[in-house]
């Protein structure tokens, strides 16, 4: 219990797929083969850890961010920055985070404390304008960023998938460089779930529910609410960089469409409502959920869309197309918000529905 | 304090002036920068249409805010809408756009902003109805359902339409410029400062001169006041949303026709733009968002033209100066 900072899933078929989830996720490598699973594991480790940052700023003090791939987008440009100019070796990794994190941090303190003063609606429309103008900025600058391209780059020798560390003959499959760097993301990523755990859990996290609730009465009780949630705002932008910079080592590609698009921030906001607002185990139920879906279900509609237009449906075929996408997790966003505030954490731990959580005002 | 008979009259509210002096000293500020008075009255002019444009897209969203206590992260939606609506009128039309009589353009121009205010107006009632009905007094909820909407609405638009860019010519007549001396300002531009100055007039004249505007104005300063006087404020609510929602779609075919194009992505672009209006205005004031329209616009043009690196950034760092100036904006209407 320690571990998990005295906060334990709290129902039992929740435990149960969580140990299913991060039990498949670890052994990823040996029993799902493939390029595409890998990627797919990779990926659902660095957004649990991403979404569990969002989460800890949209559930636990109920303040909408939508700068949050900013943050993650500043960890990738870092690292590949860094590692573009530098050359692949773990000086340059070293540097990547060393300016990334900060760089993180301070932009968000910036903005917490410019924008978290008044209301907490002001947050998400000017955490909106900031992140609208950095992803121009990032287009723009393409002397640093590569502009629509991005930045493509080697990952020092060691991570590389050509690096044979146990080979073949010994373990009846080869542990690699690629199989190394998804462990250390995998790693990486638990670290930073317990480590929000343990806030959210902490006094601190305690207050930052107490904002959540009645922001004035947590003022009325002493506490410095503005400094509490831009000290959140940190922590969540700090641990986003973090994932978006495991995202660029895992890709060894950092461009705008992978880690700082509009469409990232949606997924993200989708991942945390359909796990579980303010539960942090949400996150990891919500990335798991959504990019299964997003990888599996996509190739689903291309064929349904397909049957769609064969038969001479009007209309149909382009709704179901799989650039449509969007379209179907829009409408699954509203239903969800809508008919099932607290998510699956929320349904699992109180399956008769309990409405009180998750809401703000 | 001074003693007041019956039959005089009421003191006056101060009039706060400092923020509509605001976009004038801005303007003055530029021409030594600028250098040729003709340039800078073309700027000048072209800020003030693109303002006004602005302005009309933005003012729903500040309203309904100010009524409703309702953030509408989907307004850009509207204005999408509208423009593409109107590409249904102007595209089988397209002969009497070409036509270069200015009274034939407009026949088929107004009948597609009506229609495009008509839908968008109509698609604002669902909205309300469906989406933030169920929400009402949780801002959490209402920003993202209504940014779930935004997503729905502009998918829609993809399906229906196509990811293509559409194009929108302006009509012939309302092409070219009309030249003064030295100075040459787009006819275009001329239009939209003219319905955009008629539309802000209209909404001060219903806000301040019609019990309607009364009612309104009362439900911004206290909104269970009015209710507990009998009105019926749920109408009242409709209504403004419904209109704020036309009017976001008279602004999208505007924008359309200024930019000749007509993109689904143009309701995210314009999303970001209108909020640092609104934010810079002071949320819910008519007034502080028709400034910050022009003052947003003025710095868009001005610094396009002196420093257009900075352009990318402009709307920001003029929020940031506002916002320290004035941390609720240029007017604080209501007092949440």
């Amino acid at each position: 219990m320690m571990i998990l900072s005295g906060d334990p899933p709290r129902s039992r078929v929740l435990t149960l797929v969580l140990v299913v989830i991060i039990l498949a996720l670890a052994a990823t490598p040996f029993l799902f083969p493939g390029a595409k699973a890998l990627n797919v594991a990779a990926k659902i480790c660095v957004f649990a850890a991403l979404v569990a940052s969002y989460d800890l700023l949209l559930g636990y003090t109920g303040s909408v961010s939508f700068a949050h791939t900013m943050f993650y987008g500043i960890g990738s440009y870092a690292i590949a920055i860094a590692l573009y100019g530098m050359g692949p070796n773990w000086a340059a990794v070293a540097t990547g985070i060393v300016v990334g994190l900060p760089l993180a941090a301070l932009l968000a303190l910036a903005i917490g404390l410019f924008s978290l003063r008044v209301a907490a609606i002001f947050f998400a429309m000017i955490t909106l304008a900031v992140a609208s103008a950095f992803q121009v900025l990032a287009s723009q600058l393409s002397w640093l960023t590569g502009g629509e391209d991005g930045r493509s780059f080697q990952l020092p020798e060691l991570l590389r998938p050509g690096t044979v560390l146990i080979s073949k003959s010994l373990l009846g499959f080869e542990i690699n460089g690629r199989i190394l760097t998804f462990y250390l993301v995998f790693a990486v990523s638990a670290l930073m779930i317990l480590a929000l755990l343990r806030v959210v859990n902490s006094p601190f996290g305690r207050v930052l529910q107490a904002i959540r609730e009645n922001r004035f009465r947590a003022e009325a009780l002493g506490f410095r609410t503005v400094f509490h949630l831009t000290y959140a705002n940190c922590l969540a932008a700090l641990v986003a960089a973090a994932a978006g910079i495991l995202n660029a080592l895992w890709l060894r590609y950092a461009g705008p469409d992978t880690s700082l698009s509009f469409s990232i921030m949606l997924d993200i906001l989708l991942m945390v409502v359909i796990g579980g607002m303010g539960t942090i185990y949400g996150a990891i139920i919500g990335a798991s959920i959504f990019i299964l879906a997003q990888n599996y279900l996509q190739s689903l509609m291309g064929v349904a869309s397909k049957a769609a237009s064969e038969a001479g449906l009007p209309l149909l075929p382009g709704l179901l197309h799989p650039d449509r996408w969007l379209l179907w997790l829009g409408l699954l966003f509203i239903a969800s918000v809508y008919f099932f505030p607290t998510g699956v954490v929320g349904r699992l731990r109180n399956p008769a529905g309990g409405k009180s959580a998750g809401r703000s005002h | 304090m001074t003693e007041l008979a019956a039959t005089d009259p009421l003191p006056k509210p101060k009039r706060d002036i400092a923020p509509v002096l605001l976009p004038v000293a801005l303007a003055l500020l530029v021409i030594p920068l600028i250098g040729s008075t003709s340039s800078w009255l073309t700027l000048t002019a072209a800020s003030l249409a693109m303002g006004m444009m602005i302005f009309i897209m933005a003012s729903g969203l500040t309203l309904v805010f100010g009524l409703m206590d309702v953030l509408n992260f989907g307004h850009g939606a509207f204005i999408a809408v509208g423009a593409y609506v109107a590409t249904l009128v102007l595209a089988p039309f397209a002969a009497s756009i070409q036509a270069d009589s200015l009274w034939m353009n407009l026949a088929v121009l107004a009948p597609a902003a009506l229609l495009s205010m008509a839908v968008s107006g109509a698609l604002g009632l669902v909205v309300e109805r469906v989406l933030i009905l169920p929400v009402y007094g949780q801002h959490l909820k209402q920003i993202l359902m209504t940014t779930g909407g935004l997503i729905v609405a502009e998918q829609t638009l993809y399906a229906l339409w196509g990811p293509q860019i559409i194009p929108m010519p302006l009509p012939t007549s309302l092409r070219g410029s009309f030249i003064l001396g030295d100075v040459a300002i787009a006819k275009y531009r001329v239009l939209a400062m003219l319905i955009g100055l008629a539309v802000f007039i209209a909404i001060q004249l219903v806000l301040n001169r019609t019990k309607l505007g009364l009612l309104i104005r009362a439900g911004v300063e206290n909104r269970e006041m009015v209710e507990a006087l009998g009105y019926r404020i749920r109408r009242l609510f409709l209504g403004v949303f419904m209109t704020g929602s036309a009017l976001a779609g008279l602004g999208g075919v505007m924008w359309a026709l200024y930019r000749e194009q007509v993109h689904a992505s143009m309701s995210d672009d314009l999303t970001v733009l209108i909020f640092i209006v609104v934010i810079i205005g002071g949320l819910g004031s008519i007034g502080g968002c028709f400034i910050g329209a022009i003052l947003v616009a003025m710095v868009a043009n001005y610094g396009g033209f002196l420093v257009p690196k900075l352009a990318l950034v402009s709307n920001i760092l003029l929020m940031v100066a506002v916002l320290m100036w004035r941390p609720r904006g240029l007017y604080a209407v209501t007092s949440r």
